[in-house]
Order: structure tokens, then C-alpha cells, then sequence
């Protein structure tokens, strides 16, 4: 079956999605089939051939009341579809792994509590969130200043970061590999910019990766890095230049 | 054409009276003027000035997204010419030319009023309108430069931290001035269309145009005051102190995004129902039939204006705090009676004799170009599918569908009511040409959107990742803005060639309603006398009163009787 121009994507709701969406895109290209070819039909086999006036019909009872009915039917069955697959994408099954998400004017921050990693970055340099494959990710996405959007093209998904509201939803990744994400919603000046990356790694790889930020050096380096950024984050949107340095 | 065949029955006897009324002349006469055709063209041509600032805009944004890294110019200019071109267009082009244009002109003259109700309180709709304009306009000359955050002003992004120059607050005061503008002119149509019709002018004879316009002003009364009420809010957060919409004194920034969308999306039916009135009439009278289906028309128009009251939230869906089905089956629901209408306009078209003026061309590109956008928007009314297209070019390209829909429905406006308010019909060639240019343009624009969208590129984007497919969606998109830059370039040269060269006559296109029964120009207080009203369609019935309406099943006697034309 035809994509319609979308894609798969990786995870479980990716897919749920794409299928509503080939399941739209066969009801439009029908109607709309249908529409064009009334519309020619009329213009050609009707076009102006003389002065002769037309009979001038006006109603058709019948007609019109079919017009209206089928249209209701097909739009309940629309709905009956998105309710089924907003339902999956919506749904807050038990997690495994929890990252905190923290937009920012020009970046990403992502924490993982209960370990020591942290990862953040601004603009171009497109923070990396590591994650574990067929694996429920829980995620708790929020903004420290405007609003921001999470899109992950990858995840056919999308939830706006919003200053004051912790938005949650879950993510299970079916395949290895890294997705590119970026912020969807205007955020000001470097809005273009506001690149991450999502990696979606195996179980022993992101387990190996956790570690890696285990070491005394490290931890320290981590919570005086997370003082900084947090300090700074909750101060408005003051300058944001010394995330370059904690740029991983 | 023009003969009158039968004697007329009502008649308002001034013998030119009118005609001597003129007081002032010249640019005075304008200052001064309380005449609805006088204010009316003041908006059209306020109002097409406003279009070519807006094009000129997009023509900048698409040439910045011809390559990955344009450098026509900053990220900061960017994100000013895109909030402008879309205020521009919304708040300056499309509303004011749809009812401060047309239907200041045409809704009196259509029902046989000799002017609006309330013709002081046209004139400072008028006046606020300019105003606003050249106040939100003006933003590009302080220092900070013009509003840029997106036409939606979305807080927090829009509070006096993250947006701290005087554009912004020009901004707000001149939408603010355009807002009451738009009030003021929806109070008029419903007295107007309530109280000054002619003797004989039920409602149920009211040309579809008319209809759409009061239901129109009626949805301009009840949203236009929520965005007011917001603006002064914003304002307040900005310059008073006051933590509405924002987190740090315990405000809700998303609230913003409610109100601004409970006037948003009946904004969007109060740009779209003016143009859909326009094409029924151009339709119905260049097949020379009735409109089809003219009272399900109307419970339609009714329908879509109720339920576009209980929708805005399918703006939000991907905020994560109103996930409500009720939003989803709402706005799902609004793709029936635009359907119904779509149905009725084909039932016109269906067994008529259709001519292919310039107006009736661009009426049906209306009819293909909507068509794309509705059924691009059923995708959108559906949550999951609109998570992953929200704020995206699919979005971009689905408005895109709609908005040059109502340009191309402007367009038959123009070329269908010019003749009647200038007495001069434009050529017809370069009109032909001018929609190809206009038609083809479109959709070369549009779809290559859509595949953007569907790819990942996300909306407001003043540089994108070097991707060769994106950059060559990209100069496809760019190309079909330059052929509807010359499109319009056209326009232009057509109103110049076509200047006081062809006389229209009273009718020039055998139409059907009442503003055809009068001179082009009308004269000063529209009619020197009427027609009966029997119908929706007076002329008709008075040049052709052999050729009534039928129901299903009735067939008409005569058959062989020369019609009339031009």
C-alpha cells in the first residue's frame, strides 16, 4: 500500500499513525477523485455551446439529502479510526526508563533520574538522547522559557514543551539507529537551529553508556554542570553562551 | 439586454435628485464621504495594496528558502517578514477586502437599500482599518523592527522579556484598531441586511452573498471581541505589570493559545464564507441556472459557522492539555456542509451552459484549489495525524491550498462586481492569462509543501538542513510564488490597459440579483427604481420571466425562446 508522501517511522504508535494516515489518504484520493471528475464532467459536457437558456433546476430533494448523510457516515468512520490510534499514541503503559526533557532557548537538556547522565547542548550542536530499544521510554517534556516543540520526524510525533506544564508521554523505539528531531515551534531568533538527535540503542549498549558516567570525575563534573545549567535555566532567558562549553 | 420589457412596479421616484446631492468632489469627497460605495472602494483598493505588501513579503521568504543557508536575509528579518506577511494577509488583505470591500459595496446594493445603516459608523470602520495598518505597518521602522513571533503571537514568546521592541506593541495596537474596525462593519451588515431591505426581499430571497455575509458579520460579533479582550491582556502583561500569561506570577501561558484560537478558527470561516457567497453567485449566473440546492446553501453556511465555534482547540491538539475527542469529532464534523457546498456548486454548474468568462475561470480554480485544501484539513481534525504534521510545511501547504483559494475568489469577485462599481469591464485576455499564471502558480507552490511537511521540515524556518531533495522542493515551492507574483504583476497591467475602455453596461453578464437591475455605477442611493421581488432572483425573473426556478421533477413549457447575452 502506498505511503501518501509519510512513513513508518520506528516505534509502535509510528506505525498505528502512519496506518490511520493511509487509511485517510485512501478515503480523500477517492472523494477528491470523485469531486475532480464531477467538477470536469460538469465544465466539459455542460460548457457554453449557444444562447439557449437551461432548464432551470434548482432542487433536487433526494439528491441532496444523500449528500449529506454519506458524508456523516464516512466522517463518524474517521473518527472511530482516530479515537483507536490517539488511544495507543496517548497511552502511559508502565515504563522502564524515564528521561526529563528540558527545552530552552536555543537547546535541549535531557536528565535521567535515578543515574548520573546528562546531556545537554544548544543550536547545532544537536544534544544526543541515548535510549533503549523495544524498550517503554516514558517521557516528562517541559520548557524553562517559550514554548518549544518536540518532533522526532522518526517517532511521527510531535508534543509542544511548555513553560510550566510537564507534558508526559512514551516512546518505544522498534529499531536501532539515530533519528533526527528538532524544535517545531517558533522560539525566537535561533528557532532554525534547535537541532537533537535521538539514539536508539541496545539494552547492554545503553547500559554501557549509563556507566560511562559513573566515575567520581565525571559525577562531580555532572552535578556542578547541572547546578549551572539549572541555575541558569530557571533565571529566564538570560545568556544561554555558557551551554557551549557543557556541549557534549 | 437592458430594455425594460415590463413596466416596473415599485418605483422610488427622485428624478436625479441624487445626482445633485454630490457635495464635495474630488479627494474632499473621500475624506468626507458617508456613501458605502465610496468607503467600499477605499477598502478595495487599502485592501489590494495590503495583498501586494503581503506578496512582496512571501516573494522575500521564498527567495530566503531557495537554497539551505539563504543570506537574502538575517534570521532576525525573517522571523519579522513571515509574522508580517501572515498579519499582513489575515488582518489587513483578506477579512477588510472580504467585508469591508465587497460587501460594503454589494450587501446594500443587493437588497435594495440605498445605503448602509449606519454610514458615520462605515466611515470609521474605514478610517480605524487604515490606521491599524499603517500602525502595525510601521513596526519596520522603529529599532528593534517589526513584531516577529508568528501572526499567532503565542505567549510567552510575545511578553515584553523575550520580545522587548516597540514592533511587538505596534503590533498589538494596530490589530487592536483593525479588530474594532471589523466590529463596527459586522454591526452594520446585521442592521443593514436586518432592517433596509426592499419591500418583497424575505430572507429567503436574499442573494447567497448576502446571506454569507450576515452570518459572516454575526461570527465577526462573537470572536473578534475574545481577541480584543486578549490583546489588551497581552498588552497589560507586557507594560502593566500583570502575570497573565505568564508561569513566574502564577499565570497560564497557554491560555494565550485559547483565546487567540477561540477568535482564530472562526476567523478563518469569517475570511473563507465572503468568498464562498462570491463564487456561488459567479458560478450560478455563468451557468445560467440558480444556484443549486439555494436553501441547503444556506442551512450549510449556518452549520459550518455554528461548529466553527467549538473547534479551536484542533490548534492545540499537540499542546497535551485539551486532548479532547470532542475537538476532533467537531472539527470533522465541519467537512459535511462544506462538502454540501461543494455538491451544490458542481448541481449548478450541472446540465447549465457554462461560460468560461475570466470570473467563471477563476471560480473554478477556487472550486480545485479548495477542494485540495479541505481534504487536506480532514487529515488535521485527526490527533495522531496532526502530531506529526502539526508545525510542519503540511500545515504551511494546507492554509496555503485555502488562502489562494480565496485569492483566486477574490479574483472572480473582482472581475464579476469591477464592472458594476466602475461602469468599465476588464479585458478578458489578459484576465485569461492572469488565472493561469494565478491557477498554475498555486498548485506548483503548494505541493511541493506538502511533501516538505510529510518529510519533517518544520514551519518558520529561516535556514534548513542541507538536504538536496529539501532544497529542490524548495526552488519548485519558490518558482510557483514568482508565476503568482507575475500573476499579480498581470492584474495590474490589465486594470492599466482595460482603464475606462470597455462600458460594462447595467448587465453585462445577464446576472441575476438585484445589483444587476441598477446602473454601473449605481447612482447615489443605488436605484433610481426596482424591480419585483418575487425571487432570489429579481433580474432574472424581470429579463427572462419565462425561465423561473424549478423543483426536482418540474420541467419548464418553452424551451426555444433566444436568450439573451452580451
Amino acid at each position: 500500500m502506498p505511503g501518501f508522501g509519510a512513513s513508518a517511522g520506528v516505534t509502535e504508535s509510528s506505525k498505528s499513525a502512519f496506518h490511520l494516515w493511509q487509511g485517510f489518504s485512501i478515503g480523500a484520493v477517492i472523494i477528491g477523485a470523485l469531486v475532480v471528475f464531477l467538477m470536469l464532467w460538469a465544465v466539459v459536457r455542460y460548457r457554453r455551446k449557444g444562447d439557449r437558456i437551461p432548464e432551470q433546476h434548482q432542487y433536487h430533494l433526494p439528491l441532496e439529502v444523500i449528500y449529506t448523510v454519506v458524508p456523516i457516515l464516512i466522517v463518524f468512520g474517521l473518527f472511530a479510526a482516530t479515537l483507536v490510534v490517539e488511544n495507543k499514541a496517548t497511552a502511559n503503559p508502565k515504563t522502564d526508563v524515564v528521561v526529563n526533557v528540558n527545552a530552552f532557548q536555543w537547546g535541549w537538556q535531557f536528565l535521567y533520574p535515578g543515574t548520573n547522565a546528562l546531556v545537554y547542548g544548544q543550536t547545532t550542536e544537536s544534544p544526543i538522547m541515548e535510549i533503549p530499544v523495544n524498550t517503554n521510554v516514558h517521557i516528562n517534556l517541559t520548557s524553562t522559557d517559550v514554548i518549544h516543540g518536540f518532533y522526532v520526524r522518526a517517532f511521527n510525533f510531535s508534543r509542544y514543551a511548555l513553560p510550566g506544564v510537564v507534558n508526559q508521554f512514551t516512546i518505544r523505539a522498534q529499531s536501532t539507529g539515530t533519528y533526527f528531531g528538532q524544535c517545531t515551534q517558533l522560539c525566537g531568533l535561533y528557532h532554525s537551529l534547535m537541532f537533537f538527535r535521538v539514539k536508539v540503542v541496545t539494552a547492554s549498549q545503553y547500559a554501557t553508556w549509563l556507566a560511562t558516567f559513573n566515575n567520581p570525575t565525571d559525577i562531580a563534573n555532572a552535578a556542578a554542570a547541572l547546578k549551572t545549567t539549572n541555575a541558569e535555566l530557571a533565571s529566564g532567558v538570560a545568556s544561554k553562551t555558557s551551554y557551549t562549553k557543557f556541549g557534549r | 439586454m437592458t430594455d425594460v420589457l415590463h413596466p416596473p412596479v415599485h418605483v422610488e421616484h427622485h428624478d436625479g435628485a441624487h445626482e445633485e446631492h454630490h457635495g464635495p468632489t474630488g479627494i474632499l469627497n473621500w475624506l468626507t464621504s458617508t456613501d458605502h460605495k465610496v468607503i467600499g472602494l477605499s477598502y478595495t483598493v487599502t485592501s489590494v495594496i495590503m495583498l501586494v505588501i503581503g506578496g512582496l513579503f512571501a516573494e522575500i521568504i521564498r527567495g530566503q528558502l531557495a537554497s539551505p543557508n539563504g543570506s537574502l536575509v538575517s534570521l532576525a528579518q525573517y522571523n519579522e517578514l513571515f509574522t508580517m506577511h501572515g498579519s499582513v494577509m489575515i488582518y489587513l488583505f483578506a477579512g477588510p477586502f472580504a467585508f469591508g470591500a465587497l460587501a460594503n459595496i454589494m450587501v446594500p446594493i443587493q437588497i435594495g437599500a440605498p445605503d448602509m445603516a449606519f454610514p458615520r459608523l462605515n466611515a470609521l470602520s474605514y478610517w480605524l482599518y487604515l490606521t491599524g495598518s499603517i500602525t502595525m505597518l510601521s513596526g519596520f521602522f522603529t529599532a528593534g523592527g517589526a513584531a516577529n513571533f508568528g501572526w499567532v503571537g503565542y505567549a510567552p514568546l510575545s511578553n515584553s522579556l523575550n520580545t522587548p521592541g516597540a514592533g511587538a506593541d505596534l503590533w498589538i495596537g494596530g490589530l487592536l484598531l483593525t479588530g474594532f474596525s471589523a466590529i463596527f462593519t459586522g454591526v452594520n451588515l446585521v442592521a443593514t441586511i436586518f432592517y433596509l431591505r426592499a419591500p418583497g426581499m424575505t430572507m429567503f430571497r436574499m442573494p447567497i452573498f448576502t446571506w454569507n455575509m450576515l452570518v459572516t458579520a454575526i461570527l465577526i460579533l462573537l470572536a473578534f471581541p475574545v481577541l480584543t479582550a486578549g490583546l489588551v491582556m497581552l498588552y497589560a502583561d507586557r507594560h502593566f505589570g500583570t502575570h497573565i500569561f505568564s508561569v513566574a506570577g502564577g499565570g497560564v501561558p497557554v491560555l494565550w493559545q485559547h483565546i487567540f484560537w477561540f477568535w482564530g478558527h472562526p476567523e478563518v470561516y469569517i475570511l473563507a464564507l465572503p468568498f464562498f457567497g462570491m463564487v456561488t453567485e459567479v458560478i450560478a449566473v455563468f451557468s445560467r441556472k440558480p444556484v443549486f440546492g439555494y436553501k441547503g446553501m444556506i442551512f450549510a453556511t449556518l452549520t459550518i459557522a455554528a461548529l466553527s465555534l467549538g473547534v479551536w482547540a484542533h490548534h492545540m491538539f499537540t499542546t497535551g492539555v485539551v486532548l479532547l475527542p470532542f475537538f476532533s469529532i467537531m472539527s470533522l464534523l465541519i467537512a459535511v456542509p462544506t462538502g454540501i457546498k461543494m455538491f451544490n456548486w458542481i448541481g449548478t454548474m450541472w446540465r447549465g451552459q457554462v461560460w468560461f468568462s475570466t470570473s467563471m475561470l477563476m471560480a473554478l480554480g477556487f472550486l480545485f484549489t479548495f477542494l485540495i485544501g479541505g481534504l487536506t484539513g480532514i487529515y488535521l481534525a485527526s490527533p495522531p495525524l496532526d502530531f506529526f504534521t502539526h508545525d510542519t510545511y503540511f500545515v504551511v501547504a494546507h492554509f496555503h491550498s485555502v488562502v489562494m483559494a480565496l485569492v483566486l475568489g477574490a479574483m472572480a469577485g473582482l472581475y464579476y462586481w469591477g464592472p458594476k462599481i466602475s461602469g468599465y469591464l476588464l479585458n478578458e485576455r489578459i484576465g485569461k492569462a492572469q488565472f493561469w499564471f494565478l491557477f498554475i502558480g498555486t498548485q506548483v507552490f503548494t505541493f511541493p509543501l506538502y511533501i516538505l511537511g510529510l518529510q519533517g521540515m518544520p514551519r518558520r524556518m529561516a535556514v534548513y538542513p542541507n538536504d538536496p531533495q529539501w532544497k529542490t522542493l524548495n526552488d519548485i515551492s519558490t518558482l510557483g510564488a514568482v508565476l503568482i507574483g507575475i500573476s499579480t504583476i498581470i492584474f495590474v497591467i490589465n486594470v492599466v490597459v482595460s482603464w475606462k475602455k470597455y462600458p460594462a453596461g447595467d448587465n453585462p453578464w445577464d446576472a441575476q440579483t438585484l445589483e444587476w437591475f441598477t446602473t454601473s455605477p449605481p447612482p447615489h442611493h443605488n436605484f433610481y427604481r426596482l424591480p419585483q421581488i418575487r425571487s432570489e432572483r429579481p433580474t432574472w425573473d424581470h429579463n427572462h420571466p419565462d425561465y423561473r426556478s424549478l423543483h426536482h421533477g418540474e420541467h419548464e413549457g418553452v424551451h426555444e425562446v433566444e436568450g439573451t447575452h452580451v
